[in-house]
């Protein structure tokens, strides 16, 4: 294991950028747990007089057409957008992972049939089918959580099928089958567990974009509505003001997203480094 | 190069073979009707106050009375017959308004395309024939900064950057300037119908108002497409063959640009119809910053207003172009790899 | 006169994470016009990175720390592209191992020859294409015109290979390096295209290296052989001399470890042979596979119609060129896949009736065992070699107890040579023969009674691989266990076998005892591939 721990090291050090994004991740995650209890104002309390302030030493990020204050909504908003991105993706990774993985190794009709499926979901423009989706399940935050998990699926379906076709044939597994294992058990305890460090990468990666489209969603006024503080709908809130100059109503929700998916992004590519040092692009 | 006979066999099979996803798309739509919150015949009649009776009325003529395998056969049928309802927002038959607007989100997508590709393609093949150089290192920092820029802020930061502090755009609304000359309709494309009455002055308005929102759009793929561009080059280019034709003496250019470039296109040629489509999903969110009289902006107004044809409309739209899109980027495959047409 | 090349103390080295590593340290050698130099080496001994070096094609992370290497008496040590561009091709060609992956694959052959031939010419476009049809019949490339339009997937590897060799003999160079040209291809092949190679040689009196892990192949067709060894060169000779007399210790083991027509297990190790005790051979027969058949989709069949019998204690050696059916055979055997048709008995049970998907829970299980080829994916990356050994006692055996699975592992371990301290090790922290000796032990570790062996030395260095025929035989002395031993190499087959199989597409050639078979063959194709076959003679005390 101490090789393990040595390659990692040699990884973080020459490369400090993961070791970066991984703290940020880090306190992204504890933003959305401290959050609430940290933040200077209530983030849903308005206080006209005070409406679209710029950026000042009582608001950091200034306040908004109602008063509220634009750093305070942008901190709790965290919990909600990590919160969304972190369940679509677990959802989308446990059922992709495994019906991918069963389709690599058994092939024939069962694969004929998701990969089928798959070709039915990928007909559509994702962004699109999301929304759909959203508007056919009905405009509530969980709906965004299954839209996103949806049109994330496809891809771990196929991830998961690709790498465990290539490795279906190669002689541990079928030595596996002589030692006396299912083929079931084949997959569940020795393709699966050599598949997930590669999956790994593809849900940091996956995380950001799923940040991305929940939040373009409610841009869109889909799902989350005001006024609950959210990065997207902050953003489509501050639009009407842009062209007035305020700013900040856009740039500090639409900054603090770019950060979320920036640290995962970044910490999927650093994953990606250690896991096998050739693949890095 | 393949002979045209296997090209078109093969194009057949694809098109055959998107057939069930087409069909799958059909039946989703279908019940996407059929599950959306509400009933449609509710949303029919003249107003919230509308009888029991004409409700009633309503829903025999939309024929939702039926039994759904029933309905689902007349639903087929009116697809097949190119009728896709009418608008309650607009008032107009769905297919005439999806097809007055869908240049504009065409205009929009291409032009986006056109200038992600440009910059792309060079900019990845750089970086690859120079790792860890500091173009490199610069075309490594953008694709991670641009698929980290939701659209809808970097479409709001440009305008507030152009339109706001240099004040060189113009308004960011509609496909023109609404005091322009709009040139005759030809195409449907304003750049192209402007250039072909020769109305420069026209053709400028409209490549303005088109500039900021295709750049947006270019932006957000920009960054996949150029490190694919550079992944697959730095793959192809310690390949065995290129090592081959170092040891023949082949020149620097044509190692690079005939036995390099050649193959490490065609792995992006493969991601081209991804790119297509998270771009006609972009669009959503591009046509609204930019309140862009396309296809997409009108999907959502309608969705926003519970107007459910015109959604359906749309979804069908979208899964249409991108069958086709999948089948032209086939083809190209086809054309530029010569084992595919083997298997 | 000067020679056409010569290397003179070159050094190379590689800078890795894992610091500098001296790839060359030190080597020399010269090759004349008209004269073929064979360089010789297991793997990382440095010897294709001595062709490299000769040609500057070494990547970024390695360069010649020092020496001196001259080509027609001009010190090429340091030359930039400028200079080597105008040499590579038209004055030193070289070809590789894997020539499909060697050729662009998607442009027509008979453009990439043109290339090579207008890069170095200032020819037309027609001119470069009707020489291109004139090398292609060289190499004997039967309907070269249709060839000139194809591309290298729609050819087989020997005829990748020979159209490499027209690239590299198109703009007539001097010297030509050929890096393990025929590794990977079958043997029959191999001696067309070698022959073809020698024959273009000669008539063009070129100078030639031949790079290559085999020391029959170097002693048919070279007039010196330089020995390698972790970036040294131990010894150079003239093959007589060097397969006779060998000087330096690590060629002596190298000559000893190749296995020839007539060395036997025992020879290759170079140690006293195992106590004698020759396998009873019991008339029971342990295996009975009749009209044995196998169709893959709408292909050609991959296995039809074969029957053997096995008896138990007996080793049987299935050989064949690729595409002969011996893996799927033995997939079949071990139950693995299904058959199409036909029966496979073992001792009273027709193990043909059992489906492949329900056989991992019969009790026949434990006794069929595969060992396979290893090239670092016959063990689960994430298994350590504990991991692996124990999982089939505790699936076959239900063995559950820690303490036994380990005292058992260890136990099976030992028997195959491992130390038991590398039991915790995973397979890429194992150099090949140990996982060699890892998927031994998992195979043997539940006891079984036959034992169905896939190449499995094919991967390894000879050495290595004397080491491993000799832990099986010996094995298999103790143990009484049967073989059923897959092998392209004929020399092993005879070596381990008692009786031998000889496939060809699905079908069996010849059967017989192996040590007829392989002196007196019966059938042409039998002939054919022995005859292939290089060969060197041990000469003891000529000198």
């Amino acid at each position: 294991m101490s090789a393990t721990l040595r390659h990692v090291g040699w990884v973080l050090r020459t490369n400090p950028v993961t070791m970066i994004a991984g703290l940020g991740a880090l306190s992204l995650i504890l933003l959305a747990i401290l959050g609430p209890s940290l933040v200077p104002y209530d983030p849903v309390a308005s206080n006209v007089p005070m409406a679209l302030q710029p950026p000042s030493r009582q608001h950091w990020f200034g306040t908004d057409q109602l008063g509220r204050d634009v750093f305070s909504r942008v901190v709790v908003a965290t919990r909600l957008d990590l919160a969304i991105a972190a369940s679509a993706v677990t959802l989308s990774f446990l059922i992709g992972a495994v019906i991918g993985s069963f389709c690599g190794y058994t092939g024939g009709k069962l694969d004929l049939w998701v990969g089928r499926f798959v070709d039915v979901l990928m007909a559509f423009p994702l962004f699109v089918l999301a929304m759909a989706l959203v508007a056919a399940l009905g405009n509530r935050v969980e709906n965004i959580i299954y839209a996103t998990a949806i049109i994330n699926l496809p891809f771990y379906i196929r991830f998961a099928r690709a790498e465990v076709n290539v490795r279906r044939n190669l002689g541990w597994v079928e030595a596996a089958r002589c030692a006396g294992n299912s083929h079931a058990g084949v997959v569940l305890r020795f393709l699966l567990p050599n598949v997930l460090p590669a999956m790994a990468v593809q849900i940091s990666l996956n995380l950001g974009w799923a940040i991305l489209n929940a939040a373009g969603l409610s841009f869109l006024g889909l799902g989350v509505r005001a006024p609950t503080p959210e990065w997207g709908i902050m953003v489509a809130e501050g639009a009407r003001f842009i062209t007035t100059g305020r700013w900040w109503l856009v740039v500090c929700p639409g900054a603090a997203l770019m950060f979320a998916v920036l640290c995962f992004n970044l910490l999927g590519d650093g994953l990606r480094d250690i896991l096998d040092p050739r693949m890095r692009t | 190069m393949v002979g045209v006979a296997p090209l078109a066999r093969r194009a057949g099979r694809r098109l055959l073979s998107s057939l069930p996803a087409l069909f799958g798309v059909v039946i989703f739509t279908f019940l996407l009707m059929r599950v959306l919150p509400g009933d449609p015949a509710v949303f029919f009649a003249s107003g919230p106050n509308a009888g029991q009776a004409e409700i009633e009325e309503i829903r025999r003529q939309m024929g939702l009375d039926k039994p759904i395998p029933e309905q689902l056969v007349r639903y087929l049928w009116d697809i097949g017959h190119g009728k896709l309802g009418r608008s309650m927002g607009t008032g107009q038959p769905v297919v005439t308004d999806l097809a007055n607007r869908l240049p504009a989100s065409l205009e929009l997508t291409f032009t986006a395309l056109l200038l992600a590709l440009s910059l792309a393609l060079p900019l990845g093949i750089i970086a690859a024939l120079r790792p860890n150089s500091a173009v490199d290192h610069a075309v490594r920092l953008l694709c991670t900064l641009g698929v980290c820029v939701p659209t809808f802020v970097s479409g709001l930061l440009f305008i507030y950057a152009f339109y706001y502090l240099l004040g060189i755009a113009p308004d960011p609304t509609g496909r023109i300037d609404i005091f322009a000359s709009q040139p005759p309709n030809v195409t449907g494309f304003l750049l192209i119908d402007s250039a072909l009455a020769g109305d420069w002055e026209a053709w400028w308005a409209a490549a303005s108002q088109l500039i900021l929102p295709a750049c947006t759009m270019a932006l957000f793929v920009l960054a996949p497409l150029a490190r694919m561009t550079r992944a697959s080059m730095l793959a192809v280019m310690t390949s065995d063959f290129i090592r081959t034709g170092d040891a023949l003496g082949l020149s620097r250019r044509r190692v690079v640009l005939v036995y390099g470039l050649r193959n490490a296109l065609l792995p992006v040629i493969t991601i081209m119809g991804i790119v297509f489509s998270t771009m006609l999903g972009a669009n959503v969110l591009v046509e609204k910053v930019f309140s862009w009289p396309g296809v997409a902006s009108y999907a959502l107004d309608a969705l926003l207003a519970s107007d459910y044809a015109p959604v359906q409309g749309f979804v069908l739209l979208m899964a249409g172009i991108f069958v086709l899109v999948n089948l032209t980027v086939d083809i190209l495959y086809g054309l530029a790899d010569p084992r595919i047409s083997i298997e | 006169m000067t020679p056409l090349l010569t290397v003179e103390d070159v050094h190379v080295s590689f800078t890795t994470r894992h610091g500098v590593v001296n790839a060359l340290r030190g080597v020399s050698f010269a090759v004349d016009q008209g004269e073929t130099l064979g360089i010789v080496g297991e793997s990382g001994s440095g010897k294709s990175v001595t062709a490299l070096a000769v040609m500057r094609l070494l990547d970024r992370a390695g360069r010649v720390t020092s020496g001196r290497i001259r080509f027609r008496g001009e010190d090429i040590t340091a030359a930039g592209r400028s200079v080597m561009q105008p040499l590579r091709g038209a004055a030193m060609s070289m070809i590789f191992q894997n020539p499909r992956a060697a050729l662009n694959p998607i442009r027509p052959i008979g453009d990439q020859i043109a290339d090579v031939l207008r890069a170095h010419n200032d020819i037309s476009r027609r001119q470069a294409s009707s020489q291109a049809l004139e090398l292609l019949e060289a190499v004997r490339i039967r309907d070269a015109r249709e060839r000139l339009s194809a591309y290298p997937h729609e050819l087989s590897g020997g005829m990748c290979q020979r159209v490499m060799i027209a690239m590299a003999i198109a703009c007539e160079p001097s010297l030509l390096i050929a890096d393990e040209p025929t590794t990977g291809l079958d043997v029959t092949t191999q001696q067309t295209v070698m022959e073809l190679l020698t024959d273009i040689i000669h008539r063009r009196s070129m100078g030639l290296i031949l790079i290559t892990h085999d020391l029959g192949l170097a002693a048919r067709y070279c007039q010196r052989i330089a020995v390698m060894e972790q970036g040294l060169k131990v010894e150079e000779a003239p093959p007589e001399n060097l397969f006779g007399a060998p000087q330096h210790a690590y060629t002596k083991r190298l000559v000893a470890a190749s296995p020839t027509k007539h060395s036997r297990v025992q020879d290759l190790v170079g140690e006293p042979a195992p106590p004698s005790v020759e396998p009873k051979l019991d008339s029971r027969p342990l295996l009975q596979v009749s009209s044995l058949k196998k169709v893959f989709g709408q292909s050609a069949p991959a296995v039809a119609d074969v029957s053997f019998t096995l008896s138990e204690g007996e080793s049987l050696g299935l050989v064949g060129e690729s595409g002969s059916g011996k893996s799927t055979i033995s997939r079949m055997i071990c139950r693995l896949i299904d058959q199409t048709e036909g029966t496979i008995r073992y001792e009273e049970t027709s193990i043909s009736d059992i489906a492949s998907r329900d056989f991992h829970c019969h009790p026949l299980r434990r006794t069929i065992q595969l060992v396979f080829q290893d090239a670092g994916e016959s063990l689960n990356p994430r298994f350590s070699a504990f991991d692996s050994i124990a999982d089939p006692l505790r699936n076959l055996l239900g063995i559950t107890d820690n303490q036994e699975l380990r005292r058992r592992a260890s136990d099976v371990a030992e028997r195959c040579g491992l130390p038991h301290e590398l039991l915790d090790r995973f397979p890429h922290q194992l150099s090949g023969g140990q996982r060699a000796r890892v998927g031994i032990a998992r195979a043997i570790a539940p006891g079984p009674r036959l034992l169905v062996l896939d190449e499995p030395t094919a991967a390894l260095d000879v050495s290595v691989q004397a080491v491993i025929l000799h832990l099986l035989d010996r094995l298999r002395r103790e143990t009484g266990l049967a073989f059923v031993f897959v092998s392209h190499d004929l020399n092993v087959v005879r070596m381990m076998c008692e009786r031998t199989i000889v496939l060809q597409a699905g079908k069996i050639v010849e059967e017989g005892s192996s040590e007829e078979l392989f002196r007196e063959p019966k059938t042409e194709y039998t002939a054919a591939l022995l005859a292939a076959i290089p060969h060197f003679e041990q000469r003891h005390g000529i000198f």
